[in-house]
Order: C-alpha cells, then structure tokens, then sequence
C-alpha cells in the first residue's frame, strides 16, 4: 500500500457538504491534508459588470442573488453605497425596517448555517428544527416584499413600502384540517410586527434547544474543537471579518465601531471567541442569534410607537405616489423619467459595508456622474474566508475539511459574483 | 471629513509627503494615489507603523478607466436617424503591440485599520505596458492572494511576485478579461452540447449584445449643492 500514500482528491463540485459549486483538489498524504486547492468560479455569473449596463435601481436585485441566503443584507451594502454618494439619508422609520430586517435576515443565515454545520458533521436533527424557524421568517419577507427569498425591498432613498397590516394566512386543504390551521395562523392574525414579536417570544427557547442539541453535545464537540484553529493576528492578515474575526477573539464588528443606520442607538453586545476554533465560531454565532433576536424586539418597540414615511420625499430619486401620477403633470414626468433612463448619481466613488451575517459585505461603488454604475466591486466576506481555506486546513483530516467548510459559512453565490 | 479622518490625513502627509497624492471625495473618505514603484514601501509602513496599524487588506480590485466619462450613444440623434439599440460588437482580443493609457487600469486597495477603527483607500494606476503590471502586495497581507488572482482574471493585470496568479473565477481556458471595458457583456464564445461529437463545443456567440437603456452623463443641478466637488478620477 506504500505507493498510495500520496494522492489527490477531488472534492466536489458536486458535493453534499461543498455548500454548492466548490471544487476542492485536495493533495493527501493518507489521511491527512497537504495541501487544499480551492476551484471556485463555478457560480459566477459576472454580477458586477452586469451591473454597469443597468442604472442604479434596475441591479438592487442582482444583490439579492449575490448571498442567496442573506438578501435584505447585499441589498443594504449596496443602497448604502449609492445613498453615500447621493448625500441621502432615509427616514428614521426606514432606518429601523431595515436594520429590524437585517437581524432577521442574520437569524434567516446563522439558522440556514447552523443545519447545514450540523448536517455535515453528522447532526441532522437540527436542521429541521432550523428550517421551521426559517419558514416563519421567510414568512416575513413574504409580506413585506411578495417574494419569499429575492425581496428588492430596500432602494435609495428608504424602503419600497411601509409595513404591512395583515399577514398572508395559511388555507385549509387536503393536507391540513380546518384545527390545524387555526393552531397555525393563531400568530397570523394581527399586523407584521405582531407576527415578528410573537416570533422573538418564542425564539430564545428555539435556540435553548439547538444548543441542547449541540453545545455540550460530545460528537460535536470531537468534531469542532481545536480545528480549524486561526489566531487574531492570522484572522486579520487574512482579512477575516464578521463571526471568523469574532471567533478568534477580535472584538469587531460594523454595527458597533462604524456604526450605520440606527445601530447607535440600540442596544446589543458582540460575542467573541477565545480559541479561534470551530467551536468557538459555533459558539459565537449562537450567541448573535439572541442578540439579533433582542434587536428585532427593540425595532418592533420603536416601529409600533413612531409611525412616518419610510422614503424620502424626493421625486427626483423615487417614484411619486400612482394615484398623484395619475393627476399630475410633473408626478408623470418624474415618473416617466425614473422608470426609463433613471437617476444620474454624481461623478465619485464609495465604499459602503454593512456587517452582513459572514461578515463584512463591503459595496465599492464607482460613478462617473451617469444613470449607470461606472464600476461596482463587491466585497465578499466569504472570498476572503475561503481563500484561507488552504492555511486552515492543512494538517487535519479530511473528515475536517467538511468542519471547516461548515464553520466558513460559504455561500456561492456571494464568493463567485 | 472627520477629525479623526483629518488628524490621520495630516500624519498620513507628514509620514509619506509628496509620495501619497490626495483624491478630494466627495463622501468624506480618504484616498490616496501612489506610483506602483512606492506600493510595496508604503503598504509596509502602512501595516507596522504603530501611527497607521492598517493590519487588514479589506478588497483590492482592479478598475478599468477607459469609458469613464462617456456615454453609449448619443441620444439628441437618436430621435432624427433612428439607431439600432446599439448593437455593436468590438473585438475583445487586444492587438499585440498595443499600448495602454497609463490612466487606463488602476488597482484600487480598500485597507482596513482594526485597531484604529480607521479606513484608507489607495489607488495605484498601472501604467502604459501591455499587460499592465503592478507589484503584488501579498507579502504585507495575506488576503491580497485572492484578490490579486480576481483583478487579473478580470481585467488582465499583472500582479510582479505573486506566487500563484491564476485565473481564478472564469472557465478553464478562457480567453480575454471580461470585466476590461471593451470586453462585451455577452463575451465571445458560448457553449453547447454537440450531439454529433458527442461533447460540449465553444462557438462564436449567437446575440448581439445591445444596450436598452443608455447611459446618461448630465451636468444634473441637483449635484450642484456642493461646488468644486465632483470627478474625483484623473
């Protein structure tokens, strides 16, 4: 068997655990890693020039598909970027929806995160537990955008529309009795934010059981302590940001150092690690999931009490109201001219990042006084993070390339463009 | 600009003087354009002084200035003669002795100071060669790897020692920099399965790629609110 010491195994790119189109050339000596040559590019889809043939507001849903598992997120990098430029600022009400959607987007990804971790290394319990909780805020996407996952609901200037007051109900079928929906829509019956403060009542115990399921749990912790081990000085060479620079015990994060919209005056904290393992990322991420669900719960309080416009009122940037084009001579100009050629954004560049759930989503925006971007760069946490893949992995098992892949957070459509 | 911003400018001058060429912004963010021969000495200093500590390498990627500024077709004689949604197809292949505008490609640097909680744009332009060459930054920070690897797949430029420059996000084999300006957005080649050959053949693309909404460079009044600002590009 001595001849076979040495060989190379191809990962994917159709692989259950690659978490989509990741081919991994891994270089083994027996069992252990030499070398691991990620192959990305499988997904890409050249978001970012297709983006410079398009004005402004035509490409907020290409943003939706970059990270197609924290959508509201790209968005507002990128409506950060072009507002920056614009010397926009939004309503406070528009403010508070969108960092109130930005948490529930954090939990929609560290849940979709969390099943995916623990099906890979061997949990499978909690993946179904994850994804009936993803359902209920998948739920609410629905009812603010009318799409379940692409919403395009944050713009330039504020938020598409204001929050609405009845959620979409559940009907009686074949499948489901007339009791049963009436256990179901019992959440359903009032507004939006009743629906989402209901969810943050249940939530914390949600979590309790993932983390009974997982955290002291011995299997997990074989297959997550000490691997994948990055130090804060190699975390920050490497251009680690979100829960893999909080994992290895650096204290950042956007929300708090830069803050952007209304995260100032909230009050959350930022978990970190100790030993920058997978555990420790594991550990960090539990810890945003309640955080994320206490500021939802502040945004709700603040939403129900401050009613107001959630865009700003200027028609050069943002439709005028239908029935007001209807009337109105120059409401139908402004109109005419928003959804032809759109708006001219002044010559300069921005960059904007948001703390997105895998870390800093950045939106490096290049105009040169046209309708159409000059040159958008999208800043993916995820490239930065995978392109260390080689340094973390070597040296462990291959059944630990799985656990890294996990503790990554990879998503393609985000590290491919 | 924030004081914070301004004090960092101001020892950002007093350390690197005429070497760091301010860019005015017009969102308050610091830019700074260097000759590539001061890239690497900067960067280094950069990172280790204790006044800078910009540990991090945030992005790096490349920009492509040969459009910037002009727009599709001109739109005052589209009403009179009529246009063809402007398909036009130029070639992507560039000729061989070509010369560049040493304004044309520029790689942008987005650095990333954690302990500072400062952040610093730098933009080094490539030069007139063919290809565009600029020294890699990878020995100052790690993350450069990747991204050096994207601004070279996508726009062609040379990145002098770093170790593994591949292509890194385009099909095994491609040919061109898709993201270079005169590159068209429905590329060159398309793919097909060959039932005959039994294999997946490359031909000549089969669209013309068109423009639909053109692009619209206006002197607009509302960005009038703050005089002298404006094109901050060379």
């Amino acid at each position: 068997m001595a001849e076979f010491q040495q060989f190379t195994v191809n990962f994917g790119p159709q692989h259950p655990a690659a978490h989509g189109v990741l081919r991994l050339v891994l270089e083994m000596d027996g069992e252990v890693i030499q070398k691991a040559d990620p192959h990305i590019g499988l997904l890409h889809r050249a978001t970012e020039k297709l983006v410079e043939t398009k004005p402004y507001n035509q490409s907020i849903g290409y943003m939706d598909r970059l990270d197609y598992v924290s959508m509201m997120c790209n968005e507002h990098g990128y409506v950060l970027a072009i507002e920056k430029l614009l010397g926009v600022t939004p309503p406070p009400r528009a403010q508070y929806i969108r960092v109130m959607f930005d948490e529930i987007t954090r939990i929609l990804n560290h849940l979709l995160w969390l099943g995916c971790h623990g099906l890979d290394i061997g949990a499978m319990t909690v993946f179904l537990y994850c994804f009936r909780e993803r359902e209920d805020l998948m739920d609410c996407y629905e009812a603010v955008s009318g799409t379940r996952m692409h919403a395009t609901y944050y713009r330039p200037g504020g938020v598409y529309r204001d929050l609405p007051d009845t959620m979409p109900k559940y009907r009686e079928s074949k499948w489901h009795s007339e009791k049963e929906i009436r256990r179901m829509n019992e959440a359903r019956q009032g507004t939006l934010l009743d629906f989402i403060e209901d969810f943050t009542r249940r939530f914390p115990a949600c979590i309790d059981d993932y983390e009974t399921l997982l955290t002291d749990n011995r299997i997990w912790k074989q297959r997550t302590v000490n691997v994948g081990v990055v130090t804060p000085e190699r975390a920050m060479q490497l251009g680690f940001t979100g829960p893999m620079l909080r994992g290895s015990g650096i204290a950042w994060d956007l929300r708090k150092k830069q803050p952007y919209e209304v995260y100032a005056d909230l009050d959350f904290d930022i978990p970190v690690g100790v030993s920058g393992d997978c555990y420790d990322r594991y550990l960090v991420r539990m810890e945003e999931l309640r955080q994320s669900n206490g500021i939802i719960q502040q945004c709700v309080k603040w939403l129900r009490e401050n009613p107001g416009p959630v865009m700003v009122d200027d028609h050069k940037l943002v439709p005028p109201e239908r029935e007001k084009m209807k009337g109105d001579m120059e409401a139908l100009i402004h109109h005419f001219k928003l959804f032809t050629e759109g708006y001219c954004v002044p010559a300069g560049e921005a960059y904007a990042a948001v703390e997105h759930p895998k870390g800093e989503f950045g939106v490096y925006l290049v105009s040169d006084g046209s309708n159409k971007p000059y040159r958008l760069k999208v800043r993916a946490p995820g490239f930065a993070h995978l392109a260390a893949m080689d340094e973390m992995v070597r040296g462990h098992m291959l059944a630990d390339v799985v656990a890294v892949i996990g503790t990554q957070d990879i998503v393609f459509g985000e590290i491919d463009r | 600009m924030t004081p914070r911003y301004q004090q960092l400018a101001e020892r950002l001058q007093a350390g690197f003087g005429d070497r760091l060429v301010p860019v005015r912004s017009i969102c308050g963010e610091l830019t700074y354009e260097l000759a590539a021969d001061d890239l690497l000495e900067v960067g280094t200093s950069l990172r280790d002084d204790p006044g800078f500590r910009f540990e991090t390498l945030i992005d790096l990627c490349g920009v492509d200035y040969l459009a910037y500024g002009r727009v599709e077709w001109d739109t005052s004689e589209a009403s009179g003669t009529g246009f063809s949604r402007a398909a036009i197809r130029e070639s992507a292949v560039p000729a061989a002795e070509e010369t560049f505008d040493p304004r044309r490609f520029a790689v942008v640097y987005h650095l990333l100071s954690v302990s500072g909680n400062y952040r610093l744009r730098l933009r080094v332009f490539a030069g007139a060669a063919n290809p565009p060459v600029v020294p890699s930054v990878i020995d100052i920070w790690r993350s450069a790897d990747w991204f050096e690897r994207e601004a070279f797949d996508l726009f062609g430029i040379l990145f002098a020692g770093h170790p593994d420059l591949r292509r890194i996000l385009t099909d095994y084999g491609f040919i061109g920099h898709p993201f270079r300006k005169d590159f068209p957005v429905s590329g060159n080649v398309e793919v097909r399965y060959d039932p005959e050959k039994g294999r997946v053949v490359y031909q000549p693309v089969s669209i013309e790629p068109r423009v639909l909404v053109p692009r619209v460079i206006r002197d607009d009044s509302r960005h009038h609110l703050r005089p002298g600002d404006g094109s901050d590009n060379g």
